[in-house]
């Protein structure tokens, strides 16, 4: 695993996307909290870039580098290695490089600008974020072999979770606002990694104002100490599950 | 050394293969020739683990191949069109095996030199042309002794010379005992190096026999004629 893990590794870096994302997420970062008069505002900015770009970077380039190692894993697999090993150093090391790439560019500026318990929830849960969608992109890569397609599916996943998922929660609400209905939305939001990151951001920072809906709902259904344990354990389900369910297809899949 | 039981293995409709059994043992040379697509390349992938049959099962030296990887430390695989990472250079190609492989073993390094490998080292993968390609296959499955070569086409897009280092190094393989599966259109080619020849048509067996065998049984010099001969006989 390790040895595979280093050419994997190895491979990343030199394909300097990684270390332009770093430096992107950096710029933005850095300028966000420098604008901004006070450190919650830039806060709050950080935030919503964080919730559009990380996940369609890692979802995206992700996706593009499984197809891209459909040779590597050819190669090595009349080679003694264990299939499902190849699959999980893939995983490892794309995981870590989003996950250093965000820490470097985010998390610096957000332990300088902002207090250390924020800064630390906020580099869990984007960290988090980061894995999780590159474990959506593992799944959606295994689905089709033709690329274009697999691109698709992993764009079209991005664009419901980080844009429409809020707004049908939303519409949903607006529609049985009769009646009481916010047990079934706290367990809705549920199903969207990027609401959940969002609601456990803000859970912590009280900006009530730049709350999504589901958001509100959550605070209000959840103490904060409740929210926080159950969305992390919601948000380590949502990289097990996909990713899972990748390794059992690529374990039986013909190569 | 390989015991083939039973295998089936469906691609959507078609049959790549068919109930196939098949016993290959230790210090054969065994040509594997039927037509295109009857599953010659399927049954050696099947082998490697990498097409996963879906009735049937492959024992190698007496441990089923099943969820196992061990076993193709033993097995030195030339693939028919080698598909190799197209930004790393020869150099880290050869690196990377030999680090993954972990042998402690002296490795085999013929084939490296003849070809001159080491004057190509910083090359990438995908400037070669495909001839160059399949070098880097040869040398890569030769390099670490296996006692089973596996090579699908191995002289497709070599030049004569190469072709000719190649088959050198087959028989040199053969002499040392080892088991070696080969495939190939050109028969005239596996002449003076197979001893059996297995026959495969919409993936079923249709005939394993030395070679001396087939061509008693039909009459003819060379393994191309006595192949041709039985597709006739069969046709008619």
């Amino acid at each position: 695993m390790i040895r595979i893990l280093k050419y994997v590794a190895l491979d990343i870096l030199k394909t300097k996307i990684v270390i332009a994302y770093t430096i992107m997420l950096a710029l933005l970062s850095w300028s966000a909290f420098s604008l901004e008069d006070n450190a919650a505002k830039g806060l709050v900015t950080v935030l919503n870039i964080v919730l559009l770009t990380v996940p369609l970077v890692s979802v995206l380039f992700a996706t593009i580098y499984v197809y891209n190692s459909t040779e590597f894993i050819e190669l090595l697999l009349s080679h003694p290695v264990k299939r499902s090993m190849i699959w999980k150093a893939l995983f490892t090391g794309l995981s870590v490089s989003m996950t250093v790439a965000y820490i470097v560019g985010i998390g610096i500026p957000l332990l300088i600008f902002t207090d250390l318990a924020t800064a630390l929830i906020m580099i869990v849960s984007g960290s988090l974020l980061s894995v999780i969608f590159v474990a959506i992109a593992f799944l959606a890569s295994i689905l089709t072999r033709d690329k274009a397609k697999g691109i698709g599916i992993s764009i079209m996943l991005w664009l419901y979770f980080a844009l429409l998922f809020d707004g049908l929660v939303l519409f949903l609400f607006f529609q049985f606002s009769d009646y009481p209905i916010e047990k079934p939305i706290v367990i809705l939001s549920a199903l969207s990694p990027v609401d959940l990151c969002r609601i456990l951001m803000l859970l912590r920072l009280d900006v009530s104002a730049m709350m999504g809906y589901t958001g509100a709902i959550f605070q209000h259904f959840f103490g904060n100490n409740w929210g926080l344990l159950l969305s992390f354990s919601l948000l380590t389900l949502w990289v097990v599950v996909p990713f899972y369910f990748s390794l059992r297809k690529f374990n039986k899949r013909d190569l | 050394m390989i015991e083939i039981k039973h295998i089936t293995k469906r691609f959507g409709k078609l049959t790549a293969l068919d109930n196939l059994d098949l016993k290959l043992e230790k210090g054969q040379c065994i040509a594997l020739i039927g037509p295109n697509g009857c599953g010659k390349t399927t049954l050696i992938k099947s082998i490697l683990g990498m097409v996963l049959p879906e009735k049937g099962d492959i024992i190698f030296n007496g441990q089923n191949i099943k969820n196992n990887n061990e076993y193709r430390k033993h097995i030195g695989y030339m693939p028919q069109i080698g598909r190799y990472p197209e930004n790393m250079t020869i150099g880290q190609v050869i690196d990377m095996i030999k680090g993954i492989r972990n042998s402690n073993e002296a490795l085999d390094n013929d084939l490296y030199e003849q070809f001159e490998i080491g004057k190509m080292l910083h090359k990438k993968m995908r400037t070669l042309s495909g001839g160059t390609t399949q070098k880097v296959s040869a040398v890569l499955t030769f390099m670490f002794r296996p006692q089973v070569l596996i090579l699908d086409e191995p002289t497709a897009g070599l030049d004569p010379v190469a072709a000719e280092i190649l088959k050198e190094k087959i028989i040199a393989a053969k002499k040392a005992g080892c088991l070696i599966l080969i495939t190939s259109h050109l028969l005239s080619e596996l002449e003076g190096i197979v001893s059996q020849v297995i026959f495969i048509q919409d993936g079923k067996l249709m005939l394993h026999k030395t070679t001396m065998e087939l061509k008693r049984d039909t009459g003819k010099d060379t393994i191309a004629q006595s192949i041709v001969h039985l597709l006739k006989v069969q046709t008619v």
